[in-house]
């Protein structure tokens, strides 16, 4: 997939305008629409659910942060400023199921927006692509990855924080990866350093980077591909691989990025 | 006699400093927050059964989950001998179960080898914390009374235990040899190894030994039984409570404000001011947590709750790369924070402040350290959650003092003016597109 091609995503204003309501709406989420290295991972799972000719929109330019790292940074007033915002903005498109690329928006929009008054059904996209390969509704082809050594990082706010461990894995085990687990996985993965804030600031003083020991954890396990779900953790792997010099040999993909060169796109 | 009298008279006391050492901790937990934790009674039930009377979330280290299973359920079991213990203090009887028969010696050799267990789990234990050091038994907030507590606990268990298998050891000795006070009700599977060492005593010496053991054990749990309050073993009565007022939802959901919904609604609408404006006039309060009184009182019984195993502490991302955070330390600052506040309370008054906060034991450092990873909450075999404490100063600190770190309020200010963490215009929000 080049990323200079242009993609055809449907935007939920040029939807309304026309009087049409798409069945999702994809949640792209700030590090896809800005982070250089998600924007492609924003870019994958947007190919798959073209080709799969799913009924979705994004909001494009009227999307806004969801307010996540305010809350866990203590500014309740900002994040709630941009919840009832949100909401009103879903209400106005009356949006009823939610696609999230991001385990934190995923996790704001199913846990904390319900008791600002938005009630969504919200789907992690690896519920999504789990589902749209076991119903064969996709079919990636399955000796691209087949027996390729991959270890899969779990994002706190998937594994503990709403108890997401199992799609994940179920796709890569679908993809006949050769799944490698680290010691710390699944509830007791460890973070990846990013979350609740942090990703926008230096950390406190120690002796040593979170992110680096991820890595040096997931490097033990000797894999080809460190898999991730998270974009925070793409960031902070992708760094830790690039700090210990194995950027060459160990690449950090997205799931929603295995499946669609599976796919071919 | 008058050996009962001093008994009974022990009891009462033990007993009455007890109640007034529980009463305090009650009344230190009340002075949290309200929040009524009333609903989904028998989840909580089953949780309880399954995580603080099964000891479910211990299975991640299996090494320390058996070795306290040793001592939980020598302590549990060995409790019904405390039954006859007093019995026969209170009415100067001897092994007043023994009309139990058959089933009597089995009974006393089922304690017995729990005791044994319990001796070796706690040798295993002291030296886990004393000649090995695992890291976790030795970070900052293990001061040199922390670590004492712990051992002290370790060396009353073993001192507890032994003095009951030389109390039976000399019993069986002194049944063997007929004596007519200690009939003969059995072997005991134990003692009966230990007492050919008892061989050469004379009746005299024996019964001494016995009598001894007897009193030392009794006053020995008498005096341990004031001392829990103290220390961090009050776990063995708070774990129970604790986890069945566990937060029942899913970890990654923040308590939520309603107060400031309801400003933030007003500011969006002013046309519906008029509906809320009860709501104005009710006071909003402080935001956050800035001391431990701000906290709910399921927080401040977490704190009392806490043995300090340190499992959050080893778990936690921000201690294992060592920055100053460690969701054990939190806290255990909260708890003697509070116990700071009451006692100063009691003395004083309810309404008299002693001009400290937990801020003056939780630094900024500490609370900007926290991923929020909920690593610490996962860990917590008695399900604490560190994570609300650390969240409640964050708000605190942002809300009430603005002293959010600068990349922060950075971070802030370009949500507030382009709708992302980041310096980006919201007009390349579809550039990933490709366009």
């Amino acid at each position: 997939m080049s990323a200079k091609e242009r993609l055809d995503v449907p935007i939920m204003a040029d939807l309304a305008e026309k009087g049409e309501k798409p069945d999702y709406l994809f949640w792209v989420g700030c590090a896809g629409a800005f982070d250089d290295r998600y924007k492609k991972v924003a870019r994958a799972f947007a190919s798959i659910l073209n080709h799969m000719q799913t009924s979705y929109a994004v909001l494009g330019t009227e999307e806004t942060c969801t307010g996540d790292p305010a809350r866990r940074a203590g500014n309740e007033m900002l994040f709630q400023m941009q919840a009832l915002q949100l909401i009103e903005l879903f209400d106005a498109y009356e949006v009823k199921k939610i696609i999230t690329i991001c385990p934190h928006c995923y996790n704001v929009f199913k846990n904390e927006y319900p008791e600002l008054g938005g009630n969504y059904e919200v789907i992690t996209y690896l519920d999504f692509l789990e589902e749209a390969v076991l119903s064969g509704k996709i079919n990636p082809d399955l000796t691209r990855f087949e027996g390729v050594k991959v270890t899969f990082h779990d994002p706190c706010y998937l594994a503990r924080a709403n108890n997401i461990t199992e799609p994940p894995r179920k796709i890569l085990q679908m993809l006949s990866v050769n799944l490698v687990e680290m010691e710390r996985n699944k509830h007791l993965a460890l973070c990846c350093g990013a979350g609740g804030g942090q990703m926008f600031k230096e950390a406190e003083k120690g002796e040593k980077e979170i992110f680096i020991e991820r890595t040096e954890e997931a490097i033990k396990t000797d894999p080809a591909i460190i898999a991730t779900a998270c974009p925070f953790c793409m960031v902070m792997i992708t760094d830790g691989l690039k700090y210990k010099n194995r950027e060459e040999n160990i690449k950090n993909y997205d799931i929603a990025e295995l499946i669609a060169l599976a796919l071919g796109n | 006699m008058i050996a009962n009298f001093i008994f009974s008279l022990l009891l009462i006391v033990a007993v009455w400093l007890f109640t007034r050492n529980v009463r305090h901790i009650a009344q230190n937990i009340r002075m949290g927050k309200k929040v009524s934790i009333t609903d989904q009674k028998t989840r909580r039930w089953k949780l309880m059964g399954r995580v603080a009377i099964g000891q479910s979330k211990m299975t991640t280290r299996p090494i320390s989950a058996i070795m306290h299973l040793f001592v939980y359920v020598g302590f549990v079991v060995i409790n019904i001998e405390m039954l006859e213990i007093l019995i026969d203090g209170i009415f100067g009887t001897h092994r007043v179960l023994a009309f139990l028969g058959n089933i009597y010696p089995v009974l006393i050799s089922m304690f017995e080898i729990l005791a044994v267990l319990v001796i070796l789990a706690c040798v295993i234990f002291l030296m886990r914390r004393n000649i090995l050091r695992l890291w976790r038994f030795w970070t900052r907030e293990m001061t040199p009374w922390p670590r004492t507590d712990a051992n002290i606990i370790l060396v009353t268990e073993i001192l507890l235990m032994s003095s009951i298998l030389v109390m039976n050891a000399a019993d069986v000795q002194l049944q063997a040899r007929g004596n007519e006070y200690y009939a003969a009700v059995g072997t005991f599977l134990i003692s009966d190894l230990i007492q050919p060492w008892f061989a050469g005593f004379s009746e005299s010496t024996l019964i001494g030994l016995e009598r001894a053991s007897w009193w030392f054990h009794i006053i020995g749990v008498l005096i341990f039984l004031n001392y829990v309050p103290y220390s961090k073993h009050f776990h063995i009565f708070l774990s129970f409570p604790n986890v069945y007022y566990s937060r029942l939802e899913p970890m990654g959901k923040m308590v939520n404000m309603p107060a400031i919904t309801n400003e933030i609604k007003m500011m969006l609408n002013p046309a519906a001011t008029a509906d809320v404006t009860q709501s104005q006039e009710e006071d909003i309060g402080q935001f956050g947590a800035q001391d431990a009184t701000d906290l709910t009182w399921k927080h401040l019984m977490d704190a009392y709750s806490c043995t300090e195993c340190g499992r959050c502490t080893s778990a936690c991302p921000a201690s294992i790369t060592g920055k100053k955070l460690s969701p054990r330390k939190i806290v255990m600052d909260v708890r003697d924070r509070i116990e700071e506040i009451g006692k100063y309370s009691r003395k004083n008054g309810k309404e008299q402040s002693d001009g400290q906060s937990l801020f003056n034991r939780i630094t900024d450092e500490e609370l900007w350290a926290c991923t929020t990873c909920n690593a610490c909450v996962q860990e917590c075999p008695v399900n604490i959650d560190p994570l609300a404490v650390i969240l409640e100063m964050r708000r605190y600190l942002v809300m009430e003092k603005a002293a959010a770190p600068g990349e922060l309020n950075a971070t802030f200010s370009n949500m507030e003016n382009n709708g992302a963490p980041w310096q980006f215009s919201n007009e390349d929000r579809l550039q990933w597109t490709g366009k």
